[in-house]
């Protein structure tokens, strides 16, 4: 420690300014990843006169929630928030239950399909029939089009994070399971009863990565889903972010005192609701994730 | 011993014994199993309509189309590769991989060596914190964020652009041909290195700060330390991710090209993933678009592979 402290105070002043330099360097690339979400939490808040005339501002100087009535007043937001809850817990419990019931034999050096079945998952990861042939399935031969089966099944377990749950059940300490097994458990109760409840952590990161795929997916529901009540919220947002100018005529909002619809503030508005969800879990989550990718860094 | 195998039991090691003793593995193992039966493996199964001029309307059921479907050898791949499109879609893959390989990838490492050198905890934990986010975010959202900041009707930064440059000159990123790769890297910089740091400094936190003590006692000044320690000591996980990145040379995330988009500079963004998207499932011309994406795969597989060969061979322990 003293030694540490010794050394600290010759530092020369060069590599005083780099250190410097490097918390610089660090600061502005945090604020980059941060002001836009800042100045798309104000602009929501803003009204469309002072979106129009201020440049920049991180707080409005006049609050309005008219963006926010409008779009909770027509209901295609509320919805796609709806839908994309429902997908993603049942989605999740779907991908959960799979990816935990394949991992577990596999994790199990006794288990005598092991090498045959790891290798099945494992090609699967370095070939795949594409997006023609997996479309026609989904679409064609299992019609699932405009189900929610059709943004559940074809990604239900993730190679990766199969292989992630896998390696933490191989840590886990062997002598437990011997214990249960002398007390005449069978794989499905040593399964349920021990390997489970010790594997919280894991099963928790993977839960979040799958969870945040669901929420964040966009592309399947655009070829599968056309049914407009079951839209979720990423394809709300891409309407009406990209496609909408029309806000002043959709719902028969009435603006009131400020004339103008808030177009912009609507744009912002959807961004920030769709975001918030995932805001709100992030803190909890976090230690999770870090684990999870740490885990899944030790090689399958 | 021997009294326990000559009973009615079937005998240890035998397949019998096995399924008996390991029965519930076996039962649990195959919901598994069929989702990558019907999923994974039926969709290769598909890849037939590579060497068939396909239609889904030769027979009255998918497999009936399957089967009356005329074989045409490799003719729709003949089609491909002297077609107009795929120098064109070739190009505009390999440049944003390239553009991606050259900057994005070493973006994370570059950030994590940073913050290794970080020695107030409190200013690392919360720059951690919010460089993390932006991985959580949907690509629609960084599309609507780059479209709020940029677009040249309510962009905030395009204003700026025009006040710096005046507004013949400000570059116009949604819409720019020529920037629509810059566009795509920046993008997936302000999302993904923030996060992808995390895997080197899971790396560099096994390193015994020993080595760094040692090190300044024998004068080594910063780059010595970041040169001899750090970087040896995440070697072996910047081999394993570059194996990785390169297996993807042909995936492009198709997420972000897809709503990124548009009329303008569709010359420059037109990629496989997209090509094959709007050939198959869009224009329904199914053999061509299978054709792009085994030739997609399998250049993918061998990439991976060559890479995993190839860092064998430095002495390095692979991926596989």
């Amino acid at each position: 420690m003293t030694k540490t402290k010794h050394l600290k105070v010759k530092r020369s002043p060069g590599d005083e300014l780099v250190q410097c330099l490097i918390y610089l360097f660090i600061g502005i690339f945090a604020l980059i990843t941060l002001l836009p979400f800042v100045y798309i939490v104000a602009g929501s808040f803003a009204t469309e006169r002072e979106l129009t005339e201020r440049a920049f501002f991180l707080f409005p100087h006049t609050i309005s929630f008219n963006a926010y009535q409008y779009i909770f007043k027509t209901g295609d937001v509320v919805k796609g928030l709806l839908n994309s809850l429902f997908v993603t817990i049942v989605g999740v419990l779907i991908n959960m239950t799979l990816s935990c019931t394949l991992a577990y034999p596999l994790s199990r050096t006794y288990f005598k399909g092991r090498i045959f079945f790891t290798n099945m998952v494992i090609i699967t990861m370095l070939f795949s029939g594409g997006m023609v042939p997996a479309y026609m399935l989904v679409s064609n031969v299992l019609h699932l089009k405009n189900t929610y089966w059709s943004l559940w099944l074809p990604g239900a377990v993730n190679a990766f994070n199969m292989i992630i749950i896998k390696n933490y059940f191989q840590g886990l300490p062997a002598e437990l399971e011997e214990a249960a097994r002398m007390d005449g458990g069978n794989d499905a109760q040593i399964f349920i009863k021990i390997i489970l409840p010790l594997s919280k952590p894991v099963i928790a990161s993977v839960s979040l990565f799958y969870a945040v795929s669901h929420w964040n997916s966009y592309f399947d529901a655009m070829m599968y889903i056309s049914d407009k009540n079951k839209e979720v919220i990423q394809i709300v947002l891409r309407r009406i972010i990209f496609l909408t100018s029309s806000v002043a005529t959709e719902g028969g909002f009435d603006w009131g005192l400020f004339g103008m619809p808030p177009e912009k503030a609507v744009k912002m508005a959807t961004t920030v609701v769709a975001t918030v969800p995932i805001l709100v879990v992030y803190p909890f989550i976090q230690k999770y994730f870090t684990q999870g990718v740490m885990v899944g860094s030790v090689k399958g | 011993m021997e009294k326990m195998q000559s009973n009615a039991k079937p005998r240890a090691g035998t397949w019998r014994h096995e399924l008996s003793v390991h029965k519930w593995l076996y039962i649990m193992i195959i919901p598994g199993v069929i989702y990558m039966l019907v999923f994974r493996y039926l969709p290769m199964g598909g890849l037939i309509m590579a060497f068939q001029d396909f239609s889904p309307y030769n027979g009255d059921s998918m497999m009936g189309a399957f089967i009356k479907s005329p074989f045409v050898g490799l003719d729709i791949f003949k089609k491909f590769f002297t077609g107009p499109d795929f120098y064109r879609v070739l190009k505009n893959t390999l440049s944003i991989s390239f553009a991606s390989l050259i900057f994005y990838f070493p973006a994370p490492i570059i950030l994590a060596l940073f913050l290794n050198e970080i020695k107030n905890v409190a200013f690392k934990r919360v720059t951690q914190t919010m460089v993390y986010i932006p991985h959580f975010i949907s690509m629609v959202i960084v599309a609507a964020l780059t479209s709020q900041l940029f677009s040249t009707t309510d962009g905030l930064v395009y204003h700026g652009l025009v006040q710096m440059f005046g507004r013949a000159n400000a570059p116009d990123i949604m819409s720019d041909p020529g920037l629509f790769v810059h566009m795509i890297v920046g993008q997936s910089m302000w999302k993904e290195t923030g996060y992808g740091t995390i895997i080197f400094l899971a790396a560099l936190s096994g390193v015994d700060v020993q080595l760094y003590e040692a090190a300044e006692v024998d004068g080594a000044n910063r780059w010595h330390k970041m040169w001899h320690i750090t970087l040896p000591a995440i070697r072996s996980t910047i081999v394993i991710m570059l194996i990785l990145k390169v297996g993807t040379i042909l995936n492009t995330s198709y997420e972000q090209i897809f709503l990124m988009q548009n009329s303008m500079n569709r010359s420059v963004s037109d990629v496989f993933d997209t090509y094959i998207y709007t050939k198959g499932v869009v224009n329904g011309n199914y053999s061509m678009a299978t054709a792009a994406g085994m030739f997609k795969s399998i250049v993918s597989m061998i990439m991976v592979l060559g890479a995993n060969k190839l860092a064998k061979a430095f002495g390095e322990s692979g991926f596989y």
